[in-house]
């Protein structure tokens, strides 16, 4: 126990600022607010591995140590679909998902956010279309974010993440997916 | 081990690892496997390949590894029925290799299990879209298929069923555990959620960048795949790449497996209840990762191999700064070690928790690293040294009690093993060129072998003769460890799965392909 006390003061509070610069500051002070004023509680993220390779995953662990101090800014992933506000879907959708990520999205209440993450998510990346793969998320759930990269970095998933909110919605594209 | 009374007519495919081949028919792939496994040896891989444009119907390839290194035998079968002897009476893992088989290309095992495995109704029954004339389309399947679990009743029996989407940022699979109270009876696995259809992708993808592709396969593993890509095509082209280049390539790997090694020790603390220890490691997780952002430009090295030599060079400010980051971390780690051992509440869950013992990692074919906490000693960088490990002199980890607490024991010495490596790797980096261009392949087969952080991967690549790739099969060993997770649960309470689950760690993508 001693030891593990003083391995934890050693070591103190490492967390780091985000690195914005002060207009970004501006901005993301107004998300928070408006994550309040909507919710009036922490943004909640749902995670879904639609098939991706498992890149993308390791660095959404990533976004949880304690560098980054997620819930610091107001975010924090949750075990439920039906409790998230925020659905971040990793990998090109393998046509055996297809149904339980349509399913985890009617199970997410309005209002909700879709971020498309890595190459994959963003466009199918190397897997692409084929019997097996359904290529980029907006082919299976609306999608309001694109994070792209091979995986993207913890801190380009958490700029994501923080202009997600401020992104005009996809509503028309959203009442088509519905309808259809 | 002594194959003259087979009379095999064994090849020896050119390469920086020991690949034998030989042509066999039905008894003898099957006496063959059965002295395999009884002097002691495994199933690595096991897939087919449509030869019907080249008048020989279909193949079967069996990689076995024995003390002399791979032994590949291949049953050929005619076009009209392709069928070939069950061997997983012999290998339990052939199980689900040859169920696949079936569905990807329509070679059926004569006995067995004949339920799909990856195929959950996505394309119709009777289509195999790995057959080279497969065009997609037919009639369209239903989304999702019934899949007979295997039901336990009694009294107090009830089922659980989880996934695929799970409640923490893991990839996608079923579970369904039959319990009465706490206590797993049975656990069922469900997988195939991420089947993308890699097989039948790598056949559109040149030959000369299939590595990319290969390090996708599973993500955690990237350099080692592509590394296994890589090793393979220059056994075809009949090219060994420079020096530099595979000391680096050997840098990279280990520091994939510690990056993996640290995020795990972390995760499996957590999963005990331990929450500094999350913090702890994932905290040097991310000192990690960020050096290789400043080393190698990239904190994942996904891209960082190429066919003949390496794309990232390493220059001497950045060699001395991953040199001085080693005895800092080898401190930290020391530390934490002993944290975890004293902590009694730790030792608790992890102790005697999920357990494989020897006997039967042996019977299952258990590999990689947690074979090794089942005493199940294999390691190909020490079992056959490809360079440069030829010159490093690996000191192979292991236990023989197969618990959490042995799995967790190896990958902390395995973690300090793999510092002592980045060390030599880095003190004795030659110089000389990065890369060789190389000619067009020679073979028609090509294997690369590498000792990856879960375990040995393995690809099998076979060039086209329009510049792209005929056929590439990524063998990753979640395939073998997966059914011994179904035997390490029973008798555990529920809530020790995920602790059990995590300490394997094994692929889901790696694995559904
Ligand atoms: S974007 Fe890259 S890391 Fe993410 S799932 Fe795709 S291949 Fe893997």
């Amino acid at each position: 126990m001693l030891r593990t006390l003083k391995q934890i003061t050693r070591i103190g509070i490492i967390s780091e600022p985000v690195p914005l610069t002060a207009t970004e500051r501006g901005e993301r002070d107004a998300l928070q607010e408006k994550i309040r004023r909507i919710y009036g509680r922490a943004l909640c993220i749902r995670h879904v591995d639609a098939g991706s390779c498992n890149g993308c995953e390791l660095e959404i662990h990533a976004l949880n140590n304690p560098y980054y101090n997620l819930e610091g800014q107001g975010i924090k992933f949750v075990a439920s679909p039906r409790h998230a506000d925020l659905l971040l879907v990793t990998g090109p959708v393998s046509r055996h998902m297809q149904d339980a990520l349509r399913r985890t999205y009617e199970a997410t209440p309005e209002p909700k956010w879709i971020i498309a993450l890595g190459d994959c998510g963003c466009n199918g990346g190397l897997f692409g279309c084929s019997y097996a793969s359904a290529g980029a998320v907006s082919d299976v759930i609306p999608v309001d974010v694109t994070v792209p990269g091979c995986p993207p970095t913890p801190g380009a998933i958490l700029s994501g993440i923080l202009t997600v909110l401020n992104t005009p919605r996809a509503a028309s594209v959203q009442e088509s997916f519905h309808q259809g | 081990m002594d194959y003259t009374p087979f009379a095999l007519d064994l090849e020896t495919l050119p390469g920086a690892v020991p690949v034998r081949r030989a042509v066999v028919n039905s008894d003898k792939l099957r006496s063959v496997c059965t002295a395999v496994h009884q002097a002691g040896g495994v199933l690595h891989a096991l897939w087919g390949c449509d030869e019907r444009d080249r008048k020989s119907g279909y193949t079967l390839r069996v990689a076995l590894q024995d003390a002399a290194g791979l032994l590949l035998l291949e049953l050929q079968m005619n076009a009209a029925q392709p069928c070939f002897p069950t061997l997983a009476d012999i290998f339990p893992a052939a199980d689900r290799m040859q169920r696949a088989t079936h569905d990807l290309l329509g070679l059926r095992a004569q006995e067995g299990d004949t339920r799909p495995w990856l195929r959950h109704g996505s394309w119709p029954a009777d289509r195999f879209p790995l057959r080279r004339d497969y065009a997609g389309g037919g009639p369209p399947a239903a989304p999702q298929e019934g899949y007979p679990f295997v039901r336990v009743t009694g009294d107090g029996v009830h089922e659980i069923a989880v996934g695929p989407v799970h409640a923490g940022t893991i990839e996608p699979g079923h579970f369904r555990f039959s319990v009465v109270g706490e206590k797993v009876l049975r656990l069922e696995e469900r997988l195939g959620y991420a089947h993308k259809g890699i097989e039948k992708r790598f056949e559109t993808q040149p030959l000369m960048q299939g590595q990319r592709l290969a390090a996708r396969v599973s993500g955690d593993s990237a350099v080692a795949f592509s590394w296994a890509y890589c090793m393979a095509l220059e056994g075809l082209c009949g090219v060994v790449p420079p020096p530099r280049a595979l000391w680096l390539r050997a840098l990279c790997l280990e520091r994939e497996r510690i990056a993996n090694h640290l995020g795990d020790l972390g995760a499996l603390g957590n999963d005990a209840g331990f929450a500094v220890g999350l913090a702890q490691f994932s905290r040097l997780k991310e000192d990690w990762l960020r050096a290789n952002q400043q080393a190698f430009g990239a904190r994942y090295l996904m891209d960082a191999l190429a066919p003949g030599g390496i794309r990232c060079d390493l220059d001497e400010a950045n060699r001395r700064a991953l040199i001085e980051n080693l005895p800092p971390l080898v401190a930290e780690i020391s530390t934490l070690h002993e944290i975890y051992d004293d902590h009694a509440g730790l030792q608790d869950r992890f102790t005697a928790t999920g357990c494989v013992p020897p006997a039967l990692a042996r019977k299952l074919g258990l590999i990689g690293l947690a074979g090794r906490a089942s005493g199940q000693s294999w390691d190909l960088r020490c079992d056959h040294a490809y360079a440069p490990y030829d010159k490093l002199a690996v000191r192979m980890q292991g236990g023989l009690q197969g618990d959490v607490a042995a799995r967790v024991a190896v990958r902390f010495e395995e973690t300090l093993e793999s510092l002592r490596l980045c060390q030599l790797l880095l003190e004795n980096l030659p110089g000389g060129e990065l890369q060789l261009s190389l000619p067009p392949p020679t073979g028609r087969l090509g294997v690369g072998w590498i000792e990856g952080w879960r375990g040995p991967v393995l690809i099998a690549l076979e060039p086209g003769e329009d510049g792209l790739i005929r056929r590439c099969h990524p063998h990753d060993p979640s395939w073998q460890n997966w059914p011994v997770i179904e035997h390490a649960v029973i008798g555990n309470i529920v809530p020790d799965f995920p602790l059990i689950n995590k300490s394997f760690n094994l692929s889901y993508s790696g694995h559904d392909l």
